[in-house]
């Protein structure tokens, strides 16, 4: 399709703008309201028109709230180290656990093999808080509860399935030959795996920790059962915001958007390796 | 003492039998062609030998040793794969330095070595270069010299020409036996084409149904094949084939379309049995006598031409005729055969071996 017409051109710049601008109008006007007072943000009619203030961001680094209620205690950077605690201990500890168990299900055939494999999958499929209540009661029991080493645990229902049922998809792809071939020449297993098998899944291997990253960092619901306020992540901390004296939109957007800062950049950043990844399992080299 | 020994070897997977009883013995420096057709389990014998699998039962035999718990690292097999199976993420000279690092040579020896093999290979001038961008030929070399590097006692090379194209291939053929001679080493070559395994092979074994039909020099198999499925797999265009019944009356014969073929005597041993004739395409003589037949086509292949002829009871047969030879006949053109009988065989019509006449 090199022979585009100029009016072909400009309807697919109208359709690209019509697309970037549905999906980046939310976080654009987060953006704005998080420079905002939360008189600005409520008035009617809203107006683009203000005077820029960091009151927000600077509330929320500081730790100090000013409501019209009076001063208030915000542990947000604690949420925020928290959740960058939790996924990235929960993804690096589903990918110790998941890229080995991945290339053990491409490669072996075991008994209940597939049984296993299906088992962590429907970890997915029930609803969180169905797990949760007995979850919780264990997690009572055996003193895991607002621990990160409890969190962590939980958040492999969320991260393993994924990085599991990803990467194996890439080990699959590999052909066996190629393995065989590095042990012929004189390789250990467990080289073969280090030096071959892992390199050549690296781009499944990076798609998957980067969405199980997301989905981890994205998690509510864990959190708010299974920990109090000192290990919960921004999701959780976020509900703060709603005060005595009012929802502070301001800070609630503000908080957002820092919040979405680490992933929007590791997302930026990985996307290379998302679309080569979550596409080379299709199309072959 | 054979360098290769396989004794009573046996692969299944579930119910699927792939081979039961191999046995085959390898000398130092000679070159076993394992001839078969696809899913004959070539390159799972070759498989079962590396060690990347195992057989269900029977052992492989390495300079005398018992092999079946050697992982195949220790082997001290080098292996070539039909799709070269090369390290994507690494370029052409670290994919054949390979078995060299993984022995524990310094590195000045190593680049050395990969220096000599890739010249011997002719692929010096794309060491550089990652296997997405070797054309299937270099690709095939590196596989090769990655398989020849660390000068293994046991080659196994599995159908190495299969993808790359024809040109290539025939100059490979050419190549091969001096570069296979030159490394010394015991040679198990896997391979479907037969022109490839009479050209390389001291020996070819001939693996169909699960076992080896006939283990023999190249000659022998094309003169003396064990069987008609032997004889159908050497040879093309392959071998042409009537039922008939070997008669004696005036001397052993069978009867094509109502003319009496002579057979040597010694058949006479086989009177009223039920046979396959199988005569060679080059062996059909155009002349004065034998079977009568109208020529239905005529075909050039360069040095020899065949033609496809049919005599009165509907038989069609081949016959390769020299290009040069005089008075090739014309399409239409009714001729009389007669079969050499060099290249004449008699085949038991129920099990297919041949009648050593």
């Amino acid at each position: 399709m090199d022979h585009t017409s100029g009016l072909e051109k400009i309807l697919r710049g109208a359709a690209i703008a019509l697309v970037l601008v549905f999906f980046l109008f939310p976080i654009a006007w987060i953006f704005l309201m998080s420079l905002q007072t939360n008189e600005t943000i409520l008035r009617i009619p809203p107006s683009l028109a203000f005077t820029p203030i960091i009151d927000n961001y600077t509330a929320l680094i500081t730790g100090q709230l000013r409501t019209a209620a009076g001063s208030l205690q915000l542990n947000f950077m604690q949420n925020m180290f928290n959740s960058v605690m939790l996924s990235v201990c929960s993804v690096a500890l589903s990918l110790v656990l998941g890229v080995p168990a991945a290339y053990a299900f491409a490669r072996f055939k075991f008994r209940l093999g597939e049984d296993i494999a299906f088992t962590l999958l429907s970890f997915r499929f029930a609803p969180a808080l169905l797990v949760l209540l007995p979850l919780s009661l264990y997690f009572k029991t055996l003193g895991l509860t607002n621990t990160y080493i409890g969190l962590i645990w939980v958040y492999q229902l969320i991260c393993l399935p994924l990085i599991l049922w990803i990467v194996r998809g890439y080990f699959e792809d590999i052909s066996p030959d190629i393995e065989h071939a590095y042990r012929i020449a004189g390789n250990s297993w467990w080289k073969t795996f280090t030096r071959i098998s892992i390199p050549l899944a690296k781009p499944g291997i990076a798609a998957a920790g980067l969405l199980a990253f997301i989905f981890a960092w994205n998690n509510f619901i864990f959190a708010l059962i299974l920990a109090s306020a000192d290990k919960q992540p921004v999701t959780v901390g976020a509900l703060a915001f709603v005060t005595a004296s009012g929802i502070q939109y301001g800070q609630i957007a503000a908080a957002i958007i820092i919040s979405i800062t680490p992933t929007l950049a590791l997302a930026l950043y990985a996307q290379r390796y998302l679309v080569e990844g979550l596409s080379m399992g299709a199309v072959k080299g | 003492m054979s360098q290769l020994a396989i004794k009573s070897l046996s692969k299944t997977y579930g119910a699927f039998k792939v081979f039961d009883g191999l046995n085959l013995a390898a000398g130092g420096g000679e070159i076993v062609v394992i001839f078969g057709g696809s899913g004959a389990g070539k390159t799972i014998l070759l498989r079962l030998i590396a060690g990347v699998e195992e057989p269900t039962a029977g052992t492989i035999e390495i300079a005398g040793h018992d092999v079946s718990d050697i992982a195949p690292e220790h082997r001290g097999v080098g292996m070539a794969f039909q799709n070269f199976a090369l390290f994507p993420h690494m370029n052409a000279s670290e994919n054949i330095a390979t078995p060299l690092r993984a022995a524990g040579a310094d590195e000045s020896a190593v680049s050395a070595c990969v220096a000599k093999v890739a010249k011997l290979l002719k692929i010096d001038h794309v060491l550089n270069h990652s296997p997405r961008e070797l054309s299937n030929g270099q690709k095939q070399r590196t596989a090769l010299a990655r398989a020849l590097a660390a000068s293994p006692k046991i080659l196994l090379l599995d159908d190495p020409l299969r993808n790359v194209d024809a040109k290539l291939r025939f100059e490979m053929r050419l190549e091969l036996p001096r570069l296979l001679r030159q490394s010394g080493a015991t040679v198990l070559y896997v391979t479907q084409d037969y022109k490839e395994a009479m050209a390389l092979a001291d020996r070819i074994a001939v693996l169909a149904n699960g076992a080896f039909v006939q283990t023999a020099s190249p000659e022998d198999i094309y003169t003396r094949p064990a069987t008609l499925g032997v004889a159908r797999l050497f040879g093309d265009p392959s071998i042409n084939t009537a039922d008939a019944v070997i008669g004696t009356g005036g001397g052993a014969h069978v009867v094509l379309g109502g003319t009496r073929v002579p057979l040597a005597e010694s058949y006479a041993g086989f009177a009223g049995r039920e046979v396959i004739f199988g005569v060679r395409p080059e062996a059909v003589e155009i002349g004065s006598t034998g079977v009568e037949a109208e020529v239905i086509a005529v075909t050039p292949l360069n040095e020899r031409t065949v033609l496809l002829l049919q005599n009165s009871s509907g038989w069609e047969f081949l016959a390769s005729l020299p290009s040069a030879a005089a008075g090739i006949p014309e399409a239409g053109s009714r001729v009389r055969a007669s079969f050499a009988a060099a290249g004449t065989h008699i085949f038991d019509r129920q099990g297919g071996e041949r009648l050593h006449g």
